[in-house]
C-alpha cells in the first residue's frame, strides 16, 4: 500500500480539526464556573458533579442511548432486507416507486413525521413512551440504511451468486455466506448513520414521547428558552469521552485478536 | 457473518444492562396513578428544589416533562396519550385551549394562596375570573440595548429602532406576533389590530426597518446579546432579565407607545388523572416562599405579591421588570386573532423576513 | 424459487412502508386539501404558486445544491485518503462520532466560534484585520450545513472506494494513463454508485433544512423546511404546511428519477 503524501495528511488533519472544533468548544465550557456558554469565568468541576447528582438526567441519558442502539439495530435489519428485496425487483418502474417511497421520510420535515406518527400511535392505541419512541426511531432510520446498503448490492457481481448456486449452495447459504459478507461495509455504514439519526432527533421524539419518558434532545431543546445549563455540556463531554474510549478500545482489541487468529492459521 | 452476529448480540446485551440500570435509578417504579403528578413545562422553568420540596410535603411523586413551544405542547395535549396534570402555556394558547374545551376548571376554594397574587394579574380577558388558569410568570416585550454603543438613545419610542445609525445592529425575535405587534405599536395602533389598512401600513413601516435588521433569531438571542454580537434586540422581558444578569452593560426599556403584556399561566389540562394533586401543586407554588424561591431561580417577574416582600428589594423595585401602574396602562394582552388573522400576521411576517435578505 | 426468498425479505420492509410511509403521505395529502376553516379546497395549492413560495423553492434548491456540492468536494478526497490510512476503519468511525453529539449544542458552539469575539475573529484580528461578520451570512449557513452532512457523504463514497481493486489502477497506470485520466476513466465510474447514494442522502434532506436557517443564518436564508415548520408550529396552518410538504415529496421523486439507477436491477434474484 502506498503511503499518504504530506499534503494528504494535512488535508485530513484539517477535516478532523473542523469536525471536532465545536465539540471541544462545548467541552471547554463544561468547565466554566460562569454557568453559560457566553463568557469563560474560571475553571470548575461542579457541572460534572451535577451530572452524577441528577438521576433524572442520567436516566434520560441512558434512555437516549438505549433507544439509539436498539432502533439502529432493528432498522438496520429491516433496511438490509428491504434493500435486498428492492434490488431483486426486476421492473424498473416498481423499483423506482419503492425507492421513492423509501425516501419520503428523509425529505419530510420532522414536524410532519412527528405529528403523523403521533396521530397514528394514538389511533392504534400504542402507549406513548419508550415503545412509541423506539418504533418511531426505527421507522425514520430505515431509509438511510437502505440508501447505504444499496450501492454495495448494486456493485455485487452476479457471477458470485451464480457460482455459489452452481456449487450447490442453498438460498440461506447464499444470503449468509455471499451477500451479507459482501455488503457488510454498507450494513455498518447504515447502522452508524441510523445511530446519528436517532441521537440527533428532537421533533419526532417530542411528539411521540410521553408518560415521563424523555431523551436528551427533547431535554436540551426545551431548555433553550430559559438557557441551556452547562450540566448538558458536561454530560455531552462524558458521553463523547466514553464513546471515543469504547470505539478505539474495541477497534484495537478486535484487530489484535484477528491478527492472532491469522498467525495461527 | 460472524462479526454481524457478534455485533447484534453485543448491542442487545448493552441495551439490556443499561435498561436494568435505569430500573435501579428510577425510584418511581410501582407507584399508583393517585400518587403521580405529571407536570408539563418549559425546560429550566422551575426550581427543581421546589419539586423535591413538594414531593416531600405531599408524598406525591412528580414526573417533569418539558416542551419548547406552546403550539407543540398544544398538539400533544390535544392528542392525549399522556396524563398531563399541570401545564404552563402562554395566555393566547390558554384562550384557544379554553375554546377547544381542553382545560379543567380550577376550584378556587382549594387554593387559599390565591390571595397572594396581585389582583392586577387576575381576571383578564383571556380567562375571565381565572376559571381555568393561574398566573405563573409575566412580562413585557421591549428593547434590550447596550448604552455604550447607541449614542444616548433610550428607546423611549419604537421609532428609535429606525435610526439610520443602527444599520445591521438590531436583532428581532423570530415570532410574528411580537414583530408585527411592534410595527403596529410604532404607528400607535393596537397590537391586536384586525384592520387591513393598519396592517398594510405596519408592513410598509416594517419593510423600512429591514436595513437595520441583523438577524431574526430565537432563544439563542440571549447568548448573542450577552456576547455583544449586536447592540439592540427586540425581545421578551424574561430573556432580557437573563441577558442583563449575564452582561451588566445591557439595559432594557419598554417604549411608551405601548407594548405587549404576556403571561405564562398554570392550567390543569383535560388529560389530568390527578386533579386533586394538581390543585395541591398550584397552591404550593403560590405560597410566598415558593413564589419567591422560584422567581429567584428563573429570573422572570412573578405575579405573587406576597413573594415580592421576601425577595431582594433591588430586583422588586426595578421598574424595567416590575413597571409602575402608569406604564402598565400602555400594555396590551394578546387576543386570540382567530385562524384567518393569525394566518395574515404570519404571511406578513414571512414577507418581512424575505425582505431582510 | 430464488425470487420467492428475496421477496420474502421484502416483507417487513413493505409493512414498514405501509405503516410509516403511507400514513404520513395520506395525512399530508389530506391536510393539504383543507383551508384554514377546515373546508376542502385547492386554496393552499393556489397560494403555493404565489411569488413568495416559488422564490423560497428556488432558494431551497440553490442552497441544497451548494451544500451538496461542497460536501462532495470535501468528502471525496477525504474518503479517498482515508482508504489509504493504516487504521482506515477506525478513522472512518472517528469521522462519524462528532455527529452523535447533540446538534443544537454544536450549533450553539458554532455561534460562539463564529461570533465577533469568537476564536476565528481572534485569529483574523491577529493578522491586523478588522473582525468580520461571519454569523448570519450565506457562507456560515453553507459551512454548518456541510458540516452536518459530511459523514453522510463520506460513508458511501468510502465504501465504494474501499473495495476498489488496486490492480485496476495499476493497470491503468501501466497503460500510460495520467493520474487525472485514471481518476476520470477508472476510479470515478467505479465509485459512481457510492457518490450517487451520497448525493441523495445529502441533497434530499438539505431541501428541508430548518433549524440552521434561524440559528446560523438568522432567517436571512429561508427554505421550504423553515416555511413548513412555521406553518405547523406557529401559524397552526397544517393545510399550508402539508401543501409545501407535498411539493417537497414531488421534488424528491423527481430527483430520484434523475439520479436513479437504470436497468441495473435483477442482479440478485
Amino acid at each position: 500500500m502506498k503511503k499518504l503524501s504530506l499534503s494528504a495528511k494535512i488535508y485530513l488533519a484539517i477535516v478532523f480539526i473542523v469536525l471536532y472544533a465545536p465539540i471541544f468548544y462545548l467541552i471547554m465550557y463544561s468547565f466554566n464556573s460562569g454557568g453559560t456558554m457566553n463568557t469563560f469565568d474560571s475553571f470548575t468541576l461542579e457541572h460534572y458533579q451535577a451530572v452524577f447528582e441528577d438521576t433524572r438526567l442520567l436516566v434520560i441519558l441512558i434512555n437516549t442511548v438505549v433507544v439509539a442502539l436498539l432502533s439502529a439495530l432493528v432498522s438496520t435489519i429491516i433496511g438490509v432486507f428491504g434493500a435486498i428485496g428492492i434490488v431483486s425487483v426486476k421492473k424498473a418502474r416498481l423499483r423506482n416507486t419503492l425507492l421513492s417511497l423509501n425516501n419520503v421520510l428523509i425529505v419530510s420535515p420532522d414536524v410532519i413525521i412527528g405529528a403523523s406518527f403521533l396521530i397514528l400511535f394514538t389511533m392504534i392505541g400504542i402507549k406513548l413512551g419508550f415503545a412509541s419512541v423506539l418504533i418511531a426511531h426505527i421507522a425514520f432510520s430505515v431509509p438511510i440504511v437502505v440508501l447505504m446498503v444499496l450501492p454495495k448490492l448494486l456493485e455485487m457481481n452476479t457471477s458470485l451468486i451464480d457460482a455459489a448456486q452452481d456449487l450447490g449452495a442453498s438460498k440461506r447459504d447464499i444470503l449468509t455466506r455471499v451477500i451479507l459478507p459482501y455488503i457488510k461495509p454498507g450494513i455498518f455504514a447504515g447502522f452508524f448513520l441510523a445511530l446519528t439519526y436517532s441521537l440527533d432527533d428532537f421533533a419526532v421524539t417530542f411528539f411521540v414521547t410521553g408518560n415521563g419518558f424523555s431523551t436528551l434532545s427533547v431535554e436540551i431543546y426545551s431548555m433553550a428558552r430559559a438557557g441551556i445549563s452547562l450540566t448538558v455540556n458536561a454530560i455531552s463531554g462524558l458521553v463523547f469521552l466514553v464513546t471515543i474510549i469504547v470505539v478505539v478500545g474495541y477497534y484495537f482489541v478486535t484487530s489484535k485478536t484477528k491478527r492472532k487468529v491469522g498467525d495461527r492459521a | 457473518m460472524k462479526q454481524l452476529i457478534q455485533a447484534t448480540i453485543a448491542i442487545l446485551l448493552i441495551s439490556g444492562a443499561l435498561l436494568y440500570t435505569t430500573k435501579l435509578l428510577n425510584v418511581s417504579g410501582g407507584k399508583t396513578g393517585k400518587d403521580i403528578l405529571t407536570i408539563y413545562n418549559w425546560g429550566e422553568y422551575i426550581d427543581p428544589d421546589l419539586l423535591k420540596a413538594f414531593e416531600k410535603e405531599t408524598g406525591i411523586h412528580v414526573i417533569y416533562e418539558t416542551f419548547d413551544t406552546n403550539e407543540a405542547m398544544l398538539t400533544k395535549i390535544e392528542q392525549g396519550g399522556t396524563a398531563y396534570d399541570i401545564a404552563v402555556p402562554s395566555e393566547y394558547i390558554i384562550e384557544k385551549m379554553r375554546e377547544d374545551d381542553l382545560l379543567i376548571p380550577i376550584d378556587h376554594s382549594k387554593i387559599p394562596n390565591l390571595k397572594n397574587l396581585d389582583p392586577y394579574f387576575l381576571n383578564l380577558p383571556f380567562d375571565p375570573h381565572n376559571k381555568y388558569s393561574i398566573p405563573y410568570f409575566w412580562g413585557t416585550v421591549g428593547v434590550v440595548f447596550n448604552p455604550e454603543f447607541v449614542d444616548g438613545t433610550d428607546f423611549d419610542s419604537w421609532q428609535d429602532l429606525w435610526n439610520p445609525d443602527f444599520k445591521r445592529q438590531v436583532f428581532l425575535v423570530d415570532s410574528a406576533r411580537e414583530v408585527v405587534g411592534m410595527g403596529l405599536n410604532s404607528l400607535d395602533y393596537s397590537l391586536n389590530s384586525k384592520d387591513d389598512h393598519q396592517l398594510a401600513e405596519a408592513e410598509a413601516k416594517l419593510t423600512t426597518l429591514a436595513p437595520n435588521v441583523k438577524a431574526i433569531i430565537g432563544d439563542e438571542i440571549t447568548q448573542l446579546m450577552v456576547n455583544n454580537e449586536a447592540h439592540i434586540a427586540l425581545t421578551w422581558s424574561g430573556q432580557a432579565a437573563d441577558m442583563l444578569s449575564e452582561n451588566e452593560a445591557l439595559d432594557y426599556a419598554v417604549p411608551q407607545e405601548g407594548s405587549n403584556l404576556w403571561f405564562d399561566n398554570i392550567v390543569i389540562p383535560k388529560t389530568s388523572k390527578n386533579v386533586e394533586g394538581a390543585h395541591q401543586f398550584i397552591n404550593f407554588m403560590l405560597s410566598a416562599e415558593a413564589g419567591a424561591q422560584n422567581a429567584d431561580y428563573v429570573g422572570y417577574s412573578t405575579p405573587n405579591d406576597a413573594a415580592l416582600a421576601l425577595m431582594d428589594p433591588e430586583v422588586v423595585n426595578d421598574e424595567r421588570f416590575y413597571p409602575d401602574e402608569e406604564q402598565r396602562d400602555t400594555l396590551e394582552v394578546y387576543k386570540n386573532l382567530g385562524p384567518t388573522y393569525i394566518g395574515i400576521y404570519n404571511e406578513l411576517f414571512l414577507r418581512f423576513k424575505m425582505a431582510i435578505r | 424459487m430464488q425470487t420467492k426468498t428475496s421477496k420474502g425479505a421484502l416483507f417487513p420492509y413493505v409493512i414498514w412502508i405501509a405503516l410509516f410511509v403511507i400514513a404520513p403521505i395520506a395525512l399530508v395529502g389530506y391536510y393539504s386539501l383543507l383551508d384554514l376553516q377546515g373546508n376542502f379546497s385547492l386554496e393552499n395549492y393556489k397560494t403555493f404558486f404565489s411569488s413568495i413560495y416559488l422564490k423560497m423553492t428556488l432558494s431551497s434548491f440553490w442552497y441544497a445544491f451548494l451544500v451538496t456540492f461542497f460536501a462532495l468536494l470535501i468528502s471525496y478526497p477525504t474518503a479517498y485518503f482515508l482508504t489509504k490510512t493504516k487504521y482506515k476503519h477506525l478513522w472512518l468511525l472517528l469521522i462519524i462520532i462528532p455527529s452523535w453529539i447533540n446538534l443544537l449544542l454544536k450549533t450553539y458552539a458554532f455561534i460562539g466560534i463564529f461570533g465577533l469575539f469568537g476564536p476565528i475573529n481572534a485569529v483574523i484580528e491577529m493578522f491586523g484585520l478588522p473582525a468580520q461578520q461571519i454569523l448570519f451570512t450565506d457562507i456560515s449557513f453553507v459551512f454548518v450545513s456541510v458540516y452536518i452532512f459530511i459523514p453522510f457523504m463520506i460513508l458511501p463514497i468510502f465504501n465504494a472506494l474501499d473495495k476498489l481493486n488496486p490492480t485496476l489502477i495499476d493497470a491503468s497506470r501501466d497503460l500510460g494513463a495520467s493520474s487525472l485520466t485514471t481518476f476520470r476513466r477508472v476510479i470515478l465510474p467505479l465509485t459512481m454508485d457510492g457518490v450517487k447514494s451520497g448525493i441523495q442522502v445529502v441533497f434530499i434532506p438539505a431541501l428541508s433544512l430548518f433549524m440552521i436557517t434561524r440559528l446560523i443564518a438568522g432567517n436571512r436564508v429561508i427554505t421550504l423546511g423553515t416555511a413548513i415548520e412555521q406553518q405547523f408550529l406557529v401559524t397552526q396552518n397544517w393545510g399550508m404546511g402539508s401543501t409545501i410538504a407535498v411539493f417537497l415529496i414531488l421534488f424528491m421523486v423527481i430527483i430520484m428519477l434523475v439520479t436513479g439507477q437504470k436497468n441495473k436491477g435483477g442482479r440478485i434474484r
